[in-house]
């Protein structure tokens, strides 16, 4: 097959004061009809920067510096801008990874697929109309007339994905740039979504270029890999042999850091429970005016689940099944409306404010993102000392303790003088876990800790959570939306999907015999579901 | 219509804030020393301490202050505002003469400023940090930062005093009394300094809000989207940018609608037209409160309107107003 | 880079900065340089500047120095621009504050009063407010703080509104920290940096609102105040504008000051936005 674009030798130059020089360096990769290329590599790696720099769409400051890009033989790299727009959306067409703000939030739908004829045919208003409904159909969007009268705010995550999709394939392209379309969504949209590209790449043989960071859709989707780090591709190749031969040291890495889907031999759990979550509901009311025309969500609606001691409870769900508002609950961040939260035989949903801030010293919790989780304007230090000295323990005191905490997750105790911008982002989550744990608190609530965070820092932080649960004998809830760091983390699990709990029991019963009908689909929509298990075997 | 019910909703839920605004000045101009009685007495040239009596109880100043507050809320609800005593007819009539003046002068300005914002804002954005830029919002800051009164001596001084070309002040030449189209004429060249130089100030503003958003919008993802598409940048500025870049400067007009229209008080006086603005400068001097009150109530209503018709033009703007996020 | 020499590397703020020292020597010689009563009469009325060495501003309907004027007014315009600042911003803040923090019905209520005084014309607020207080420099300083805050209100809602559901705050509050705390310690500093750079921008209006004032009349008139002064050379507009013009002068370019090292201290404050 001969290759519709290629880089050769490709470098993008970043300007004075960046923390590298280059964000590309001689990068050569290619991709053939038919074929699609997934380029995967952690964040700073450079690969979103690839697809800028073929679509020449570089961010101020960047510039090419070096290299061909030959798109069917012509090197773009020194055509004009003029023609370059015609090469833009007709020869070449970009998906992106947040079809929210991807979309111009004031115009319709139909009107944006419909600017992509104006810009390059000169097809009437009512041929457009009409192209617009097919292109709709064709990317499969329920109601495709209503969708194309819709604003973007109008339709769900999915649809506007697929919207942006129908979008991109208008004048069918040779080359599609996907650039990481499906992190945004729902791991069940992202595997029907997955399933649209791949159909459509096979019936128009079109060439993608296939951004990500999530090995998994490397698995479920390529046909060859090419692995980035440090804006230099250390390997390429087909995607049997890189996944299941990978020759270069930082490829091994990062593939041994995804965590497989299958659960670890259960661990002996005892049977007193900690913490007793019993009927809690909590439900929001939006619009409406004394009443009237008010919309009622259901965020949490009549959980009970038991977390024993010394045991871990995965929570899973997919975004807006409440998981994020039940853990909110459990430590009073936010009031459920009824049921109760037994903490070692005290009710906290019924403890007043003022009850409640003594009793945080008993839960507290660690939060999803490193960078907004800690106050920018306060020392590590201090923000780990923060609880003792809120608590009683005198400033000093407390203070020495955070540097053992420190030493406790790995950091170096001099550090607690720096601000947290001095930090990186796994080590900002061990900050973070410093401070829950300061007041040695009997139940750990853990809301999605390590999602923010790249494979190979998830790995190192999961392996910190599990040694200080058996170091410290912790009993943990823990919110994930990723069904593989649930498998590897909890004892138990359980599935929420609109505020209800439709299965929950031990992490091995419920993944290895789904009962429920979502926990199914759930699992089945992993995308490389097989991928990783023959490492857990050979572990 | 989804619109006029939103736009309607805000409409309703301004009439506390009205209330609010009344009751607070009203009971505010209670400390004030002396009342229109005083304020009576002194343009006929002092009276006896019995005439005064009997005008309060006429006026019902004798009684308590909630009382007082309770009969004045009570006839603003019937549109009736009281007497002016200083201009010795009806304080709605007073106001209801000068209001045209004010309101021409606001909506001039407020094009201006509107529309020249707009176009240099625009081009400022396009060219960021090069010369048209850096010119562009040099002036600007002058424009801003030059006291409105100040600019409009200077402009008397420069087209009225040495050029000749416009009229120094007034609203229109009483001595000729034209009619018709002529009249109208006459009006607009009257109000071509005073325009510029209530408008020039928020111009200043307008083009640095919009120079801003632009420069925010350019740098959004469905702008890359846009140009993925093969867009040239005239058609993303155009197609993409500028309706989402108005958004916030839509938002600021509704927002200084008052500032404006307290603007015009300063405006009026320099250039002596018989506006609201110039009448409410005269009341304080005169101490007239009832006209004073008046003038209050009809500027906060004034204002309550501008931001009904922000209000739908935004919505008109922003789909997402309308259905709902 | 250091923030003082990312405020150097723009030029205009360098310009608003010696532009800024400028007044403010101006200010601080004034007792020095015109040691006399800037309001006395001086010499012969309206001569021109540059005329009379004794006068080099000239002098104006009533015989006193301009130049004397515009050195004390220079104190007064940033004397009543500076408190009328800071008691416009804290009323600003603290109301600001409590009603994005509690939300519900103190916000309610808190914004129905801010939007009162948006509302209504702040002018008009400040006409009403000296003709029932009169006009010293006191309450003319108090009402103009009095009738500014409410944009600054609104910027600290909106600064606390995004900030009080940020994980940090929730940290701190799952950390058991009292509600002043989480205000005054958690949000408050992450908040404080817009409203300050804000805060140039109440200055420069509270110095054009008291020229406004004080060329009405409605000022302090026992204060050399630069309005005063352009008020007074209304009189003599014709031929001997000079009177009005200088004192202009000296207004546009001590508001054009603040207005530049407020934006200077901006684009400082938030490297990555510069250039907006």
């Amino acid at each position: 097959m001969t290759p519709i674009l290629v880089l050769d030798q490709v470098s993008v130059k970043l300007p004075k004061g960046a923390d590298r020089s280059h964000a590309m360096e001689e990068v050569t990769l290619s991709v053939a009809a038919g074929e699609i290329l997934c380029v995967v590599g952690e964040s700073g790696s450079g690969k979103s920067m690839t697809a800028n720099a073929i679509m020449r769409l570089l961010p101020g400051g960047v510039t090419l510096d070096g290299g061909r890009i030959l798109f069917e033989g012509r090197d773009l790299a020194g055509v004009s801008e003029a023609e370059m727009r015609k090469v833009r959306g007709a020869g070449i067409a970009m998906i992106f990874q947040e079809p929210m703000t991807a979309l111009n939030p004031l115009r319709t739908i139909g009107d944006q697929i419909g600017e992509m004829f104006e810009i390059h045919t000169d097809l009437a208003k009512s041929a457009i109309r009409a192209r617009v409904q097919a292109l709709l159909e064709e990317v499969r969007i329920p109601d495709p007339l209503a969708a194309a009268k819709a604003y973007p705010h109008e339709l769900s995550g999915g649809q506007r994905q697929r919207a942006m999709i129908a979008m991109a394939l208008a004048l069918d392209p040779k080359v599609l740039i996907a650039d990481e379309p499906t992190t945004a969504l729902d791991v069940t949209t992202q595997a029907q979504i997955l399933e649209l590209i791949r159909d459509l790449q096979r019936r128009k043989g079109t060439a993608v270029l296939f951004i990500t960071h999530d090995f998994g859709v490397v698995a479920e989707i390529a046909d060859r890999v090419a692995v980035m780090s440090k804006g230099r591709v250390v390997e390429q190749g087909t995607v049997e042999a890189v996944l299941d031969n990978p020759q270069h040291a930082y490829t091994q890495q990062l593939i041994a850091a995804v965590p497989p889907l299958k659960a670890p031999p259960p661990r002996a759990i005892s049977d007193e429970a900690i913490l007793t979550i019993d009927h809690v509901s909590k439900t929001y009311r939006t619009g409406g005016f004394l009443g009237r025309g008010q919309r009622v969500t259901h965020a949490v609606k009549d959980v009970s689940l038991v977390l024993p001691k010394g045991g871990t409870l995965g929570i899973v769900g997919e975004s807006g099944s409440g998981k994020s508002t039940l853990a909110r609950c459990l430590v009073r961040l936010i009031d459920p409306e009824s049921g109760s939260i037994w903490l070692s035989g005290r009710d906290l949903a019924s403890l007043s404010k003022e009850e409640m801030r003594a009793e945080t010293r008993n839960i507290q919790m660690v939060f999803q993102d490193p960078f907004a989780s800690l106050n920018p304007r306060h020392k590590a230090g201090e923000l780990v000392a923060q609880g003792l000295i809120v608590h009683g323990t005198p400033r000093a005191g407390a203070l020495k303790r955070a540097r053992d905490l420190f030493s406790l997750v790995g950091l170096d105790p001099a550090a607690i003088d720096r601000f947290p911008h001095e930090f990186s982002g796994g080590q900002r989550q061990r900050i973070g876990l410093a401070r829950a744990l300061a007041l040695e608190p009997k139940v750990l609530v853990a809301d999605e800790p390590v999602s923010a965070l790249d494979v190979s820092v998830q790995a190192q932080v999961l392996k910190l959570l599990a040694d200080l649960r058996a170091r410290l004998g912790l009993s943990i809830v823990f919110i994930t939306h990723d069904l593989r760091v649930a498998a590897q983390v909890c004892d138990l699990v359980a599935v929420m999907k609109s505020g209800e709990v439709v299965e929950a029991g031990p992490i091995a019963d419920v993944f290895g015999n789904p009962q429920h009908a979502y926990t199914r689909a759930l699992l089945a929509s992993i995308p490389g579901r097989g991928f990783g298990l023959k490492e857990a075997v050979l572990a | 219509m989804r619109i006029f019910a939103l736009a309607g909703r805000r409409l309703v839920a301004s009439i506390p804030t009205l209330f609010l605004i009344l009751i607070g000045v009203f009971l505010l101009l209670q400390f004030a020393p002396g009342d229109t009685v005083d304020a009576m007495m002194a343009q006929m040239g002092g009276g006896d301490a019995a005439t005064a009596r009997d005008l309060r109880r006429f006026y019902g100043l004798d009684l308590s202050v909630m009382a007082q507050l309770g009969n004045y809320l009570w006839r603003l609800v019937r549109f009736d505002l009281g007497f002016s005593a200083i201009y010795g007819k009806p304080v709605a009539t007073v106001i209801a003469e000068r209001l045209p003046a004010t309101i021409l002068l606001m909506v001039a300005s407020l094009s201006l400023a509107f529309f020249f914002g707009l176009i240099l804002g625009v081009v400022a954005a396009r060219g960021v940090n090069r010369w048209p830029d850096t010119l562009i919002s040099t002036l600007g800051l002058v424009f801003y930062a030059m006291p409105t009164f100040w600019f409009g001596l200077m402009a008397i001084v420069v087209f009225s005093i040495y050029l000749q070309w416009l009229p120094a002040g007034g609203f229109e030449d009483i001595t000729i009394g034209y009619q018709g189209l002529r009249r109208t004429l006459d009006i607009a060249q009257h109000l071509v300094l005073p325009t510029l130089t209530l408008g020039l100030f928020y111009m200043a503003i307008y083009l640095r809000i919009m120079r801003g958003s632009m420069l925010e919008v350019l740098n959004l993802d469905f702008v890359r989207t846009a140009r993925a598409k093969g867009m040239d940048e005239t058609r993303v500025v155009v197609h993409h940018v500028l309706r989402n870049a108005l958004l916030p400067m839509v938002t600021l007009i509704g927002l200084q609608a008052g500032t404006m229209l307290g603007g015009s008080v300063v405006v009026e006086s320099v250039f002596s037209l018989p506006g609201l603005g110039r009448l409410a400068y005269e009341s304080v001097i005169q101490r007239d409160l009832n006209t004073l009150l008046g003038i209050v109530f009809v500027s906060a209503l004034l204002v309550i309107v501008v931001n009904f018709i922000v209000d739908l033009l935004y919505a008109r703007l922003d789909p997402r107003i309308t259905t709902g996020t | 880079m250091g923030f003082v020499k990312l405020y150097f590397r723009s030029p205009p703020a360098v310009i608003g900065l010696i532009l800024l020292l400028l007044v403010l020597g101006m200010a601080a010689s004034a007792g020095w340089l015109y040691p006399k009563d800037p309001l006395a009469l001086a010499g012969r009325p309206l001569i021109w500047p540059f005329t009379n060495p004794r006068f080099l501003l000239g002098t104006d309907n009533s015989g006193r120095d301009i130049a004397a004027q515009i050195f004390h007014g220079a104190r007064i315009s940033l004397q009543i621009g500076l408190v009328a600042t800071v008691i416009s911003v804290l009323i600003g803040i603290t109301i600001g504050a409590f009603a994005g923090y509690y939300g519900g019905w103190t916000d309610t209520i808190l914004m129905r009063v801010t939007e009162a005084f948006q509302t209504l014309p702040n002018f008009l607020l400040l006409l009403v407010l000296v003709a029932v207080f009169g006009s010293t420099i006191t309450t003319v300083t108090l009402a103009i703080g009095i009738v500014s805050w409410p944009a600054s209100a609104r910027l600290t809602r909106a600064e606390f509104l995004s900030l009080r559901n940020r994980e940090f705050v929730q940290a701190g509050r799952t950390l058991g920290l009292r509600d002043a705390s989480l205000i005054f310690r958690e949000i408050l500093p992450n908040a404080l940096p817009p409203v300050i750079v804000y805060a140039s921008v109440v200055m420069a209006i509270a110095i054009l609102l008291e020229s406004a004032l004080a060329f009405l009349k409605l000022s302090d008139p026992n204060v050399a105040s630069w309005g005063n002064l352009i008020g007074i050379g209304r009189d003599v507009l014709r031929v001997q504008w000079y009177v009005s013009a200088i004192p202009g002068v000296a207004i546009l370019i001590t508001v054009l000051a603040v207005s530049l090292v407020g934006q200077g201290l901006n684009d400082a404050l938030n490297p990555r936005l510069k250039g907006r």
